[in-house]
Order: structure tokens, then C-alpha cells, then sequence
């Protein structure tokens, strides 16, 4: 069924459709939506699930790890300082293997106090062994959530994963969205089959102190987990697609006009949408590479597609200070085995929810190939 | 592609407006896309909510900067908030006031305004000030770019049944007045 629905309730119906059974939750701003969303399902009969209202986001998360693993789908969302709070506990619930599945509605860090969009929130917690997924719409939101539950869940990966969405830019724009029909999610998701779970009869500790001879092998083992999940996420991207008629480029990458581009944009979440716009009004050849998967990275994919190109603008909306803005990192990281590396210029933009107009997008194109850092809309 | 602007004061339904204008948008088979000006609302305070309508998905996710009609829903704003800014030339202003509109000194071309006492059919109908859905169907007499009977199905949707059929009356009752208004217009443009 089509409806006119905001990012934020996007992310709570693709939830919903995915019947968790404990949603703990403490509702941080711009993610309340969701929160409100969720509760009003609950209240309605539509959704058979136990919300806990929690002292604060370390609680909210601990509590997802609680009830997982006792055998149930959970989920929570959250933002901003709320993420940065629940920091090491995402380390516990990846290194459980504990496939929880969380929005993320991505927002500035403090200070100064900031309420507005960024991607600082998530991108800070890339070596905490989550997948992180972003999202270029509030359609993506529900069926990436619904993918998440099932890559998460494969076997082969037992990862938590993010679902990020740009905080106001998709969670407060309300826009048309196909909600699938329960009976077709049910299909696709199937029963949630935990790898392990607490039983009264067969007691077992989870979380015990590992000591130096096996640790490392733990760590691998979530390496392997998040090298294997790149081809879950391109098999589950494929499925959804032969269920649903939507499909996210590759799963990991969505290329945009790249067939014979000579500069390229490579971006994270919805500004990757108002890009497409701006390419389209240009003469230049200029394709758009958009990151869906930021962990696992798609390094493979990206080189494959940016060779031949020979200028590239890496936008980002969150900055590792003291160094580089975080995807450019990744990408020029990635790309060093090219043959002929192309020239890659970075451009930060957007940071605490200014606006990511379509001049700021033209002028990172246009100065692609200056092998520099811009703060592109800044004031003197 | 079409954006619209609607200026007003937190509690009086701007952003209501903007969802109401894309859900009805939505249901004309169009595509739409609506939101609040982002930030924090307070009681009163000046605040502004935008949509975008088009016929082909919409791709833009930049904020509104040259919309093609603004909605004014407190003519006290016009003390303290340009509600011209960035209006196309070509555009048009709809503004709820008793007030002709030589005499509310816009730095806009007078042709391109429309004044219109919404207030006075909101007492009437619903006992409050309330204007929110009387502007939608006042836009929806004036341009034609929503349809009444979307408008009012958005109303019904979006409000518990009693609101519902009140607002639905002022819509409907906003809407002939603003449908006269603008035959008029054209009339004495012929003249």
C-alpha cells in the first residue's frame, strides 16, 4: 500500500513489519518519531511487542542484548549523543553476535549543542563492528530495515547492524512509501532462528572473560563475519528485490549515470538524491557513487567502478579531526591500488544540519580534481 | 515542480498545512514531499513549513529557497518576518487578512497578492481563529494545484471524525470563497 509517511515512521513500520519482540527504547531528538511511532502500533494491536522505556540509551541497548539472548528479534533507535552513550555496549552486542538491528537517525555531537543532521553520530562508531547501512529516502529506510533483520540474522554474519538515515533531511520529510504487506515480509524474513540462546535446561554463560590464546581468534572471527556479509548484503539485496520490485544498486554500492563518467561524486545518505538533480543539469560527464554499506566497505566494488575515472569529490558530513573527513579516508584508502589513481579532493559539508544546498554539491564537482580538503559554506 | 512556503505561529497548524497540502498532493495521484522548517517550535513563534509537488518522483532534499507560492497564516508576522523572501516573481502570495492589500506595504508585485479575511470564516465555522485548513482550501480555489475533494479526504485521514467534519466545512466553504474571488479577478482584469 502507498502512503505519504516521514522517514521516522518509515523506520518504525519496516521495524513493525519485522515483529521484534522487546523494543527498548529512550527517545532522543531527531528520532523521537520513530520511538512515538512504535509505541502508537503497540497501543493499536498491531504490533505484538514489549517496549521498555529505559534510563538512557546504554540501558536501552543493554536491554536489546538481554532479551536476544533470550531467543527474540529486538530492536531500538536512536541518535547523536544518545549512540555516542551507548558506545560500549556496541562493542558487547557485536562481539556476542547478537543480531539486533537499530535506526540511527544521524545527528551532530556536542558541543557546542547541536540538534541537527550529520552523520558524526554513526561514523564515530565504525570500528565497533556493526554494519552500518545509509539510507538515500524514507522508502529505503523501511526496506532497509527489513534487509538488515535478514543479513544480520544470516549465520554467516551474526553482526548487529545501523540503519542510518539523515536526522530532518529523511526522518521529518514526509514522502510516498510502498509498505509491503505483513504476509510477504513474513515470507521473506522468516522465523527469527537464534545461533544460540538462554535455556532453563541446558544453563550457559555468555560474555566470559576470553584470555590472550583465544581472543584474537574471537576478533577474526568477526572479521571473517563482516568479509562474508558483503555477499550476504548483495544476495539479500537481490531477494528483496525479486519480492518486492526494489532494489539498492548492488546492495553495497548504488551507482548513478557511471557508464562513461569522467569525474565522479561519492557521498553517504540522502544529499547522494539532490546530487543526482545536479548531475542531471550538468554537461560534464559526472557520475554519483553512493556508499550504502559503509561496514562492510565496499572496496572491491568501488574500485571497480572508479577506475577510469579520473577526478573524484568525496562529500562527507562528518570529519576525523586532526586528519581527513571519514569517507574520503575509506575511499582514498581503497582506491591506492588502482593503476592510475584518479585525483581526489574531499569536501565537508552539511555539518549540524546546514543546509546541503545544489551549489555546494556543483562546487565539489567542479573542484574535484584539486587533491584538497574544502569546508565548502563556511564563514570566515 | 512546485514549492510551496506556509508562514505561521507555532500552535496554529503550519506544519499541519504543509502535510495536509502533500497528502492531498499524494492522493491527486501526484508526488510530493512536505516539511517543517527544521528546528525547535515554540508556542507562538514564528515558523515556516514547506512542500514540494510534482508529477515525476522528487528528488530534491535541499530546503526551499525560491518557492513558487507563499501562505501566510498571521498577518502579524509581516512585523517581524519577510514572508517575501525568495518568492519567484512569478509566484503568488495568499495571506489571511482583513486588510486590502495595497495596504500591507509587501515588497511584492500587488497583482501576485491575494488577501483573504480567513479569520472571520474560521469563527464562524469552528468558533477559533484556526485557519490552517480554511488557507488549504482557499489555495486550492486560487490555483487549482490540489483538488477539494483530495483536500477533504486528506482532512478526514488526518483528523479524529470530529475536527474532521468541521474542517472539512471550512475547507469547502474557503474554497467557494476563494473561487469567486478569483473569478472576480479575472474579471475585472478583462474590464
Amino acid at each position: 500500500m502507498k502512503t505519504l509517511i516521514s522517514g521516522n515512521e518509515a523506520c518504525a513500520i519496516g521495524a513493525k513489519l519485522c515483529r521484534p519482540k522487546v523494543i527498548p527504547v529512550y527517545p532522543i531528538t531527531p528520532s523521537t518519531h520513530t520511538a512515538e511511532k512504535i509505541s502508537e502500533l503497540i497501543a493499536n494491536g498491531e504490533l505484538d511487542a514489549e517496549m521498555i522505556k529505559v534510563e538512557s540509551e546504554h540501558s536501552a541497548l543493554s536491554a536489546c542484548i538481554g532479551a536476544q539472548v533470550c531467543g527474540v528479534r529486538t530492536f531500538t533507535v536512536t541518535a547523536s549523543q544518545g549512540l555516542a552513550l551507548m558506545h560500549e555496549v556496541l562493542f558487547n552486542a557485536s562481539g556476542l553476535r547478537l543480531p539486533i538491528v537499530m535506526g540511527v537517525a544521524n545527528r551532530a555531537l556536542s558541543a557546542p549543542i547541536n540538534i541537527w543532521g550529520d552523520q558524526s553520530d554513526a561514523l564515530a562508531e565504525r570500528d565497533s563492528s556493526w554494519l552500518q547501512f545509509y539510507c538515500e529516502s524514507a522508502q529505503e529506510i523501511l526496506d532497509t530495515v527489513i534487509q538488515a533483520y535478514k543479513i544480520s540474522e544470516n549465520h554467516d554474519v551474526l553482526l548487529p547492524s545501523m540503519v542510518c538515515f539523515d536526522g530532518f533531511t529523511l526522518s521529518h520529510v514526509s514522502e510516498p512509501v510502498d509498505v509491503p504487506e505483513q504476509s510477504e515480509v513474513d515470507e521473506f524474513l522468516g522465523d527469527y532462528i537464534p545461533y544460540y540462546k538462554f535455556d532453563i535446561e541446558n544453563p550457559k554463560t555468555i560474555g566470559a572473560l576470553a584470555f590472550p590464546d583465544t581472543f584474537m581468534e574471537f576478533k577474526k572471527q568477526q572479521e571473517d563475519a563482516m568479509r562474508k556479509a558483503k555477499e550476504t548484503i548483495k544476495i539479500v539485496n537481490k531477494e528483496f528485490s525479486k519480492k518486492f520490485g526494489r532494489s539498492y544498486g548492488d546492495g553495497l554500492i548504488d551507482a548513478y549515470n557511471m557508464e562513461d563518467a569522467e569525474k565522479c561524486l561519492i557521498a553517504l545518505g540522502s544529499l547522494c538524491s539532490t546530487a543526482k538533480v545536479v548531475v542531471d543539469n550538468l554537461r560534464e560527464k559526472v557520475g554519483i557513487v553512493r556508499v550504502r554499506s559503509f561496514r562492510p566497505f565496499p572496496s572491491n566494488e568501488l574500485r571497480d567502478i572508479c577506475s577510469g575515472v579520473k577526478a573524484i569529490a568525496v562529500i562527507d558530513r562528518a570529519f576525523s579531526y586532526g586528519h581527513a573527513g571519514v569517507l574520503y579516508n575509506e575511499v582514498k584508502s581503497a582506491l591506492y591500488d588502482l593503476k592510475e589513481r584518479p585525483k581526489i579532493s574531499n569536501f565537508v559539508i552539511g555539518l549540524g544540519g546546514r543546509d546541503v544546498r545544489k551549489e555546494d554539491i556543483e562546487f565539489s564537482i567542479k573542484n574535484a580534481d584539486k587533491n584538497e580538503i574544502f569546508w565548502v559554506n563556511t564563514k570566515e | 515542480m512546485i514549492e510551496i512556503r506556509i508562514h505561521g505561529r507555532g500552535g496554529q497548524g503550519a506544519v499541519t498545512s504543509a502535510e495536509l497540502l502533500a497528502l492531498a498532493a499524494f492522493k491527486d495521484k501526484k508526488y510530493a514531499q512536505s516539511f517543517p522548517m527544521f528546528g525547535v517550535e515554540r508556542r507562538g513563534a514564528p515558523v515556516e513549513a514547506f512542500c514540494r509537488i510534482d508529477k515525476e518522483k522528487i528528488m530534491e532534499r535541499s530546503q526551499i529557497y525560491e518557492p513558487d507560492y507563499v501562505l501566510v497564516l498571521d498577518s502579524t508576522l509581516l512585523k517581524s518576518v519577510d514572508v517575501t523572501k525568495g518568492l519567484k516573481k512569478s509566484g503568488l502570495l495568499v495571506i489571511n487578512s482583513k486588510q486590502d492589500v495595497s495596504k500591507l506595504n509587501l515588497n511584492f508585485e500587488i497583482g501576485k497578492i491575494i488577501s483573504i479575511d480567513l479569520n472571520s470564516i474560521a469563527l464562524n465555522i469552528i468558533g477559533r481563529p484556526i485557519v490552517n485548513t480554511a488557507m488549504l482550501g482557499a489555495f486550492a480555489g486560487i490555483t487549482n494545484i490540489i483538488t477539494l475533494k483530495s483536500l477533504t479526504e486528506a482532512i478526514q485521514e488526518r483528523f479524529d471524525e470530529k475536527i474532521a467534519i468541521k474542517n472539512k466545512e471550512l475547507a469547502e466553504k474557503s474554497y467557494e470563497i476563494a473561487r469567486k474571488f478569483v473569478l472576480g479577478m479575472k474579471k475585472n482584469e478583462i474590464q
